[in-house]
């Protein structure tokens, strides 16, 4: 009896239900990613930084950068960070507007978190449709 | 009822994390700062999309873009610090790896901070 029993105590105390055992209603898919794109909006900020260090370098500085996001897989890390930013913005709006008492009946929030997936997905799907159909470049 | 607690500690409302609301106020107005400043970021990525590395260059060095931008950074990654912060107590619950991963995301967040605003600086000086 020298062994602590504590590791198989632990293991067979019944635990109440907890996330495994829930069907996910949509609010909390738009919850979990407004914390996942968060974290990646921080990665985005790192990229964003080695572009400005890249421009302030000159020429080869921009080429480099250039070398790596014009490639397929900078490409879909550009989307992502793009969707990331479109729809932390919407959904960080919902919080705002929660903290003012706004959206909490569970209609609403349902309704708001299916608009706002489906409109970050619009959202950055049009801003790269601008860029692919010449709309974008007009600060030269 | 006499009080244990101070009358100066009384008086702050700070309560036992010693930050009170904080935490939750430097996030909200962080948010809001970064409404203008996300839809202005924006603006800028769509205008300079497919153009040169000169018309970037000219575009910063403009004062009021260099100020801009350096807010968006600063702002950015203030709001974001704050938000690694939440998840960071959230998921890890051992004392070591806590303290550690904040630390470092702190360290990592002013290290990219400083190098963005050298950098918005250094295009603006050019």
């Amino acid at each position: 009896m020298a062994d602590t029993p504590q590791k198989p105590v632990a293991a067979s105390r019944p635990l109440s239900p907890h996330l495994t055992i829930y069907r996910w209603p949509v609010t909390m898919a738009t919850s979990i990613t407004h914390r996942v794109t968060g974290v990646g909006l921080t990665f985005g900020a790192i990229v964003l930084a080695w572009w400005l260090v890249c421009i302030s370098t000159g020429p080869d500085g921009w080429q480099t950068f250039h070398a790596v996001s014009d490639t397929p897989i900078g490409l879909l890390i550009l989307f992502g960070l793009t969707w990331s930013l479109v729809y932390h913005f919407l959904n960080g709006i919902r919080h705002l507007a929660w903290d003012l008492g706004y959206g909490f009946p569970k209609q609403v929030a349902e309704r708001n978190s299916v608009i706002i997936l489906a409109l970050s997905v619009v959202g950055a799907l049009a801003i790269f449709a601008l860029v692919w159909t010449g709309h974008g470049g007009y600060l030269q | 009822m006499k009080s244990a607690q101070t009358p100066l500690h009384k008086v702050e409302g700070m309560g036992s994390s010693h930050s009170g609301t904080g935490h939750f106020w430097h996030e909200r107005v962080t948010s809001v700062a970064l409404i203008p400043l996300s839809l202005w970021f924006l603006y800028v990525m769509l205008g300079l999309a497919g153009t040169s590395e000169v018309t970037a260059l000219q575009f910063l060095a403009h004062p009021w873009n260099a100020l801009l931008m350096g807010a968006f950074m600063s702002f950015s990654l203030y709001h974001a610090y704050l938000g690694l912060q939440v998840v960071i107590d959230d998921y890890i619950h051992t004392a070591g790896t806590k303290i550690f991963l904040l630390l470092f995301s702190l360290l990592s967040i002013i290290a990219v901070g400083v190098v963005s605003l050298f950098a918005i600086v250094r295009i603006a000086a050019l």
